[in-house]
């Protein structure tokens, strides 16, 4: 069976006229495997968007090679489109339709039922609001209602790009045990965000990407496995003396301020342990490492998501 | 086996495309009608726009000419009520009050032999006419009083017929003059607002990644503005043969063709404004600022055969000026299509150029 996806060495650049040639995509390749939950994590004006867009076959590269479900993007082809969903960053709505109207005009586009639109307007909790008109809906109403009608085709491949942008916490939580429900039906999920905590939450594997380039590609745990960072530990100032602080860094980098004293160890059970012995435990915090962290690693430049 | 197969999925993307098509064209239809910006813009401001032009226009020449005598005027007497409406002024200083405060159209004084005439200058086309009709009302008076005392002596008497089928009534170059401009304005401003609004949500974007095909999304688009141009047609003709009495010729129904051609060429010009516009505010100065100057120059308000000869010479360049023509030798003359031939040639010719531009033009990826 093909891959999902199979991307090799794109690259494209834009021409402003007063900004000069744009390296947006320079030499990006990778693979995705059916079922999984890919995730390109970058900050803003990465080449996310960019990738993206010359995967689903919206942009042509100027050079590389992409597959999807096993053909090219290009030229437009009923039988590839019909298999995928697509969510994009702009809600992309018909003017002044309702919810209902809106759902059911993409339903019939990808030859799918009426019920199949109502269901899957019920499946983002929009059934109450079918007869609202789309420019009245909430933002992260409109974004449910734009993955809705990414579904609403039965796609095998769901395009996602940077859906919870602009979105309050709980409306994000939201979404994320949606994009969760998707990709557990067994569909091929790839999303684009700047989340940190979101790529480390939903994602199989996430691609690090940063001016237009992929600097590493694993999954969360695996890439926090690599980096090898320290656990940082942190109590409260005032409960020990200084001595039994050197005592328990034992060689290793520790911080001691008026407030607070951060450890940081490669054996945190042993300290921790120690530190309970003590009766040190106000205040405690135990931080492993993160993607953030990994980013700092990857680019070499501090995560400005 | 394998034949078949293939049969039955291009059977099935066919009648795919057909379905993808009508949903498409239902969508935006409902858009269209809901939006109100569109109904105003496009029905209710041209009829606004007849309406008060064909009401300013249609009084003055041919209404009754008001008259202010200032004491006895004998020459008033035969005076013919169609053509003059009598009021009385106690002296000269109160009739010129009336002149200016546009109650009158002209004021007379009687002095013996002499008629003394003062033709308002505050509306002065009334005015003009005024003096007109009451210098040939004097004649009359003199040819009258000269022939009784030299009978038998022959006068030259006139006849005035009317030529082109009939005096030329606002309503006649209004109606297809404003019909021609709503029409641009519906393209022009359709076209264009539609396009900034896509580069805004992306919808064609959206729909690029759907089965339909752009080209069946594009189709839809223009059926729903050529379906609008048709409904714009009826309405205006409607209105113009009820509520103005303007008598539709038996070749009415060929407006629908020219209208459909004229407004191919309006959407051409729309999408090149489009194309350089980027928000909805720019989009719709640029519109007015080329179906404005169109509309005056191609006789859609006013007669082209009285505009100023530069005026002439510049609404060769119009697309307005052929589809009015067009539209007016059809509809209100009643010649036969093919009185129109040049008329439908130059339109085809203009949407055909400037389509050629747009599409060279446009930049697919901003959508």
């Amino acid at each position: 069976m093909d891959a999902a996806i199979e991307v090799a060495d794109l690259r494209k650049t834009y021409r402003g006229r007063r900004t000069g040639a744009i390296r947006a995509v320079d030499g990006v390749s990778f693979r995705v495997e059916r079922g999984e939950f890919f995730g390109i994590l970058g900050p803003n004006g990465a080449g996310k968007t960019t990738t993206l867009e010359i995967v689903e076959g919206l942009r042509k590269p100027d050079s590389g090679t992409v597959r999807l479900l096993g053909r090219s993007p290009w030229p437009h082809s009923p039988e590839l489109t019909g298999r995928l969903g697509v969510q994009l960053q702009a809600s992309a709505f018909f003017e002044f339709l309702t919810a209902r109207e809106q759902i059911e005009t993409f339903a019939e586009l990808y030859g799918a039922s009426k019920a199949r639109a109502a269901e899957m307007l019920d499946l983002v909790g929009l059934a109450e609001h079918a007869n609202v008109r789309c420019e009245k809906l909430s933002g992260g109403q409109q974004q449910r209602l734009s993955i809705a009608c990414a579904l609403v085709g039965d796609p095998e491949l769901v395009f996602l790009d940077e859906p919870t942008a602009a979105l309050d916490p709980q409306a994000r939580r939201n979404l994320w045990d949606l994009m969760r429900s998707i990709n557990a039906e067994g569909r091929t999920v790839v999303l684009t965000t700047h989340y940190m905590e979101e790529a480390e939450a939903l994602c199989d594997r996430v691609a690090i990407m940063d001016a237009g380039r992929i600097r590493a590609v694993d999954s969360p745990a695996g890439f926090v496995k690599g980096l090898d960072a320290p656990t940082k530990v942190t109590v409260a100032a005032g409960q020990l003396s200084g001595e039994r602080v050197q005592e328990l860094a034992a060689g290793e980098p520790v911080a001691a301020d008026e407030a607070a004293v951060v450890f940081e160890t490669r054996d945190p059970r042993k300290l921790l342990t120690a530190l309970a012995s003590d009766g040190a435990l106000e205040g405690l915090s135990v931080r492993t490492a993160n993607l953030e962290d990994v980013f700092l690693h990857v680019t070499g430049r501090e995560w400005r998501g | 086996m394998s034949l078949d197969t293939a049969e039955v999925r291009t059977e099935r993307t066919e009648r795919s495309g057909g379905r993808a098509y009508l949903s498409l064209f239902k969508a935006l239809g409902r858009g269209w009608i809901r939006d109100r910006s569109q109904i105003f813009f496009t029905i209710l401001l041209p009829l606004m726009f007849m309406v008060l032009l064909a009401s300013v226009f249609g009084s003055g020449d041919t209404a009754a000419s008001r008259i202010v005598a200032v004491g006895d005027v004998a020459v008033l007497d035969g005076a013919d009520p169609d053509a003059f409406t009598v009021t009385e002024a106690g002296d000269l200083d109160e009739a010129l009050a009336m002149l200016r405060d546009g109650d009158a159209d002209a004021a007379v004084v009687q002095d013996g032999a002499t008629v003394r005439i003062y033709p308002s200058a505050t509306n002065s086309t009334s005015g003009a006419i005024a003096e007109g009709r009451l210098a040939s009302l004097i004649d009359d008076v003199n040819v009258e009083v000269l022939s009784a005392a030299a009978p038998g002596e022959p006068v030259l008497e006139t006849e005035v017929e009317e030529a082109d089928g009939g005096s030329l009534r606002p309503i006649q170059y209004l109606a297809p003059g404003i019909l021609a401009w709503g029409v641009a304005i519906s393209g022009v401003f359709g076209a264009a607002g539609t396009i900034v609004d896509w580069k805004r949500d992306k919808l064609l974007r959206r729909l690029r990644l759907t089965p339909a095909s752009v080209r069946t999304f594009l189709g839809a688009k223009i059926s729903v503005n050529l379906v609008v141009a048709v409904g714009q047609t009826a309405i205006f003709l409607a209105v113009a043969a009820l509520g103005f009495g303007l008598r539709l010729s038996a070749w009415t129904w060929f407006a629908v063709p020219l209208v459909l051609l004229g407004t191919l060429a309006f959407l051409a010009i729309g999408v090149v404004i489009g194309g350089i516009a980027q928000t909805s505010p720019a989009a719709a100065g640029l519109s007015n600022l080329v179906t404005m100057p169109m509309a005056f120059v191609s006789g859609a308000f006013y007669p082209l055969a009285l505009s100023p000869e530069w005026v002439q010479a510049i609404s060769y360049l119009s697309p307005m000026r052929y589809l009015n023509e067009a539209l007016q030798s059809v509809v209100v003359y009643g010649e036969p299509p093919s009185a129109v031939l040049p008329q439908i040639g130059f339109l085809a010719a203009f949407a055909a150029i400037v389509a050629l531009v747009s599409w060279k033009t446009f930049k697919f990826d901003e959508l």
